[in-house]
């Protein structure tokens, strides 16, 4: 198989159309599965009581909005080194899912925060940073919807998009570069997780089933940015009669 | 089985709002996604389709 191949946004297309049921399938099982575990197989917590059920929501939406936005970053990259206007608009179709996880991130953290901490939101490092990820975000979408000339959006978006990458590493390490009321990480990359393997499946099974909703939504909205841009082109017409 | 019944399990140990509040909130948004998604797919088909039958007119 040749990857170049569906480089071509008239490859792209119909292939989008035929891997979203599938990403959107698996995005409903795994959602299933993971509730099912958040809900009846995680116990109880001795210290948060169920109040703790939050985390099944909370860390992957967390982890969700860092990586969308990294992913951006790299589609960003390779369309500004090799011109390619597929990269662009896989990055543009990500970032409103990537601003949705982050809102749930913030949102969620706020009523967990509320009975834990005693109050919905204080100004400590992570917040903080999660914050300014929202605006990163919102920032991007707001200059790609300013700029009519659709290639120097798509440039304008990702230098943008790629200067807000030192948010990331700031977002991860903000646990422990400050003294912060947010809790450092649980689940690390190095080293066993510090909490019960039943709560870190439930996660990572509830992180997987974000990644394929992820993968369908933009997906799903890479076609729609793809016909506006390709409407003069001969198969994006042939495409709009046939499904007329 | 966590829960005795379905009480039980909207009350949450007392923690329902937050934890409905939370889980709430993330299907609205998934489901307003949704939404919001298929109306620009229906709206952006039907203006690129208006406009393609405007250039078609001699």
């Amino acid at each position: 198989m040749n990857l170049y191949y569906y480089a071509s946004p008239a490859t792209f297309y119909p292939l989008a159309g035929k891997l979203i049921p599938w990403f959107a399938g698996l995005a409903v099982v795994l959602g299933a599965i993971g509730l099912y575990i958040s809900f009846f197989i995680a116990p109880t917590d001795f210290q948060q009581g169920e109040g703790y059920r939050i985390i099944f929501i909370h860390v992957p939406a967390a982890w969700m909005s860092m990586f969308i936005y990294l992913v951006m970053a790299f589609w960003s990259a390779i369309g500004l080194a090799f011109n390619t206007r597929l990269s662009f608009l896989i990055a543009r179709a990500l970032a409103p899912t990537g601003a949705m996880f982050t809102f749930i991130a913030l949102w969620t953290g706020a009523f967990w925060g509320k009975p834990m901490w005693g109050t919905w939101w204080v100004w400590d490092a992570r917040l903080t940073s999660e914050l300014i990820l929202l605006f990163l975000y919102v920032g991007y979408m707001a200059l790609q919807a300013a700029i009519d000339a659709p290639r120097r959006a798509d440039r304008a978006g990702a230098l943008l998009n790629l200067v807000g990458v030192i948010n990331i590493p700031i977002i991860y390490f903000s646990v422990k570069w400050w003294n912060t009321l947010h809790q450092g990480s649980s689940v690390s990359l190095t080293g066993a997780p510090s909490m019960a393997m039943i709560m870190l499946w439930g996660m990572l099974v509830m992180a997987l089933a974000a990644w394929m909703y992820t993968i369908a939504v933009s997906l799903a909205r890479s076609r729609i940015l793809i016909l506006e841009r390709e409407r003069q082109t001969e198969w994006a017409r042939a495409q709009l009669e046939g499904q007329a | 089985m966590n829960w005795e019944s379905w009480q039980a399990f909207w009350a949450m140990g007392g923690y329902g709002l937050y934890v409905w509040g939370s889980f709430g909130m993330t299907a609205l948004c998934v489901a307003g996604e949704i939404w919001l998604l298929r109306r620009h797919r229906q709206r952006t088909l039907d203006t690129l389709r208006r406009l393609q039958r405007l250039n078609q007119q001699p």
